[in-house]
């Protein structure tokens, strides 16, 4: 069925079809709506789930994790200084294999306080064991909650998934998209079947110990759960199409997405939101005659080298924008990405874009900027460019910098 | 429990074992000073017993309380928690 809704009021309504046993809720802006949104669909006995109001994020994350222990399903949503808080407990939820699956609203870290938008929080948890989700806009964020529980809740995977949609960009803005009901999502996800269970009658002990002697090869496990996922996602995607109709990479694993990206000597790649604005910018590009093309992640982690290898190989230079950045060196995606890019023996320069921090708008214009910049490098070889003049804060206001000497 | 459980163990998905497999964790190794309980000064609260983080004090026949010093790390949370002043923490000679 076709509805105008707002990106929280299409993620509570994927969630709803999801059914989910458990959800611990904890209020933090831009993600409020979506558990609010839940709770009033409980009230309104649209939803049967257990709805636990806690007092942190760090008791939603737990209660999550114990529930999910007890083999429920579960459900939470957070963002920003919420997922600072939920991030030690959900490095145990990948160690102890436990599906989880967070709705992340993505949004900057303090200090100084932003309640705006930019992928800080979610890429400072990279190294958790945790399956990253990206959504350009509402019906992908929508669609990103069917998959991650069918991704997460796998046997070979038990990994916790976060779902991120951009804040206030996504999440507050209204689009027409496809819903499904719980009837139509039995037939792409099915129960919860756990492996192992906190059960009084058969007690066990989960991830409460292991000597120097043991825990490499546990770490170790989840590193080739979090690899396994690659293929489960490629799976997912595939039956999602054939249920519901919509396709999301299937070529690339439903790992990434490519746009005009064939014949193109200039790529862009870039996470989320801003690829809307990408696409409409290449276009213009397109009609003056210029090979221009975008490469969309759709997951951060596990991270896509060999799909990226294969999209980006026959591109001349490359911009990744990306709104991150690992402080003391560059972008988290283009450290990645170069990693995997120059490990397959490749020599595209790659310019790394720090845009969007906190909710600052991508216009056009930076686009345009980007690609103008970037076409110069066709023909470079990285080490002619260098580290510092790779990065690059579009736009940086240098007036409002505080001189060497200022307090 | 015999042997050590640790000896031929697997990696089970999320490292999930049989309870009580760290009884043989003797953590008491760890601590720098234990607690002595006092038993004329005990009036039996239990308030020791359940501030305890390691579970490590137990309720006697006699209702007063004593440390299993295989797992007490020493923190002092007893001690502190007594309202009688029944624990004092001493040094461990090591």
């Amino acid at each position: 069925m076709k509805k105008m809704l707002a990106g929280y009021d299409a993620v509570a309504e994927a969630v709803k079809a999801c059914d989910p046993d458990v959800i611990p809720a904890y209020p933090i802006t831009p993600q409020t709506d979506i558990v609010e949104r839940i709770s009033e669909m409980i009230a309104d006995g649209e939803l049967t789930s257990e709805y636990v109001r806690v007092d942190s994020e760090f008791n939603a994350a737990s209660t999550a994790i114990g529930a999910s222990a007890a083999g429920a399903r579960i459900f939470t949503a957070t963002c920003s200084q919420g997922l600072k808080l939920m991030s030690e407990p959900i490095f145990s939820a990948s160690g102890m294999r436990l599906p989880l699956v967070l709705g992340i609203a993505n949004r900057s870290l303090s200090a100084p306080l932003s309640i705006w938008g930019d992928h800080t929080d979610t890429f400072a948890e990279r190294d958790g064991g945790m399956i990253q989700f990206y959504a350009e806009d509402v019906q992908e964020a929508m669609d990103n909650i069917a998959l991650a529980y069918r991704v997460a809740e796998d046997k070979d995977i038990l990994l916790p998934a976060l779902s991120c949609l951009d804040g206030f960009i996504l999440t507050h803005v209204q689009e027409k998209v496809d819903t499904f009901t719980q009837r139509e999502m039995k037939e792409f996800l099915p129960e919860r079947d756990p492996v192992h269970t906190l059960d009084p009658s058969n007690p066990t002990t989960m991830g409460a110990y292991a000597r120097p002697e043991h825990w490499t090869e546990t770490r170790y496990e989840v590193q080739r759960a979090v690899k396994r996922s690659k293929d489960k996602i490629g799976e997912a995607v595939e039956e999602f199409a054939d249920v519901f109709g919509r396709e999301y990479g299937l070529e690339h694993n439903g790992l990434l997405e490519t746009y005009r990206t064939e014949d193109a000597d200039v790529i862009i790649v870039a996470l989320g939101s801003v690829c809307g604005t990408i696409r409409y910018v290449i276009d213009e590009y397109r009609e003056k005659g210029e090979k221009v093309g975008l490469v969309k992640p759709r997951v951060y982690r596990p991270f896509p080298a060999e799909e990226l290898n294969k999209v980006l190989g026959d591109a001349e230079a490359i911009a990744v924008m990306e709104k991150d950045v690992s402080l003391g060196y560059q972008g988290g995606l283009a450290i990645d990405l170069k990693s995997a890019l120059y490990s397959n023996g490749s020599r595209i320069p790659v310019l790394n874009y720090i845009v969007g921090l906190a909710g600052r708008d991508v216009t056009k214009d930076v686009i345009k900027k980007v690609v103008e910049e970037t076409k110069e490098m066709r023909g470079k070889d990285p080490s002619d460019i260098g580290l510092e003049e790779e990065e690059r804060w579009e736009p940086l206001r240098e007036e409002l910098l505080p001189g060497d000497k200022d307090d | 429990m015999t042997g050590d459980p640790y000896k031929d163990m697997k990696i089970t998905k999320g490292a999930v074992a049989k309870p009580g497999t760290t009884l043989v964790n003797k953590t008491g190794s760890w601590r720098s000073e234990k607690p002595i309980v006092d038993n004329k000064k005990c009036i039996g609260c239990g308030r020791c017993a359940k501030f305890c983080p390691d579970m490590a004090i137990k309720e006697t026949e006699e209702g007063k309380f004593e440390v299993d010093l295989d797992y007490c790390k020493g923190c002092g949370i007893c001690a502190e928690e007594c309202p009688v002043k029944a624990i004092t923490m001493e040094k461990e000679d090591k």
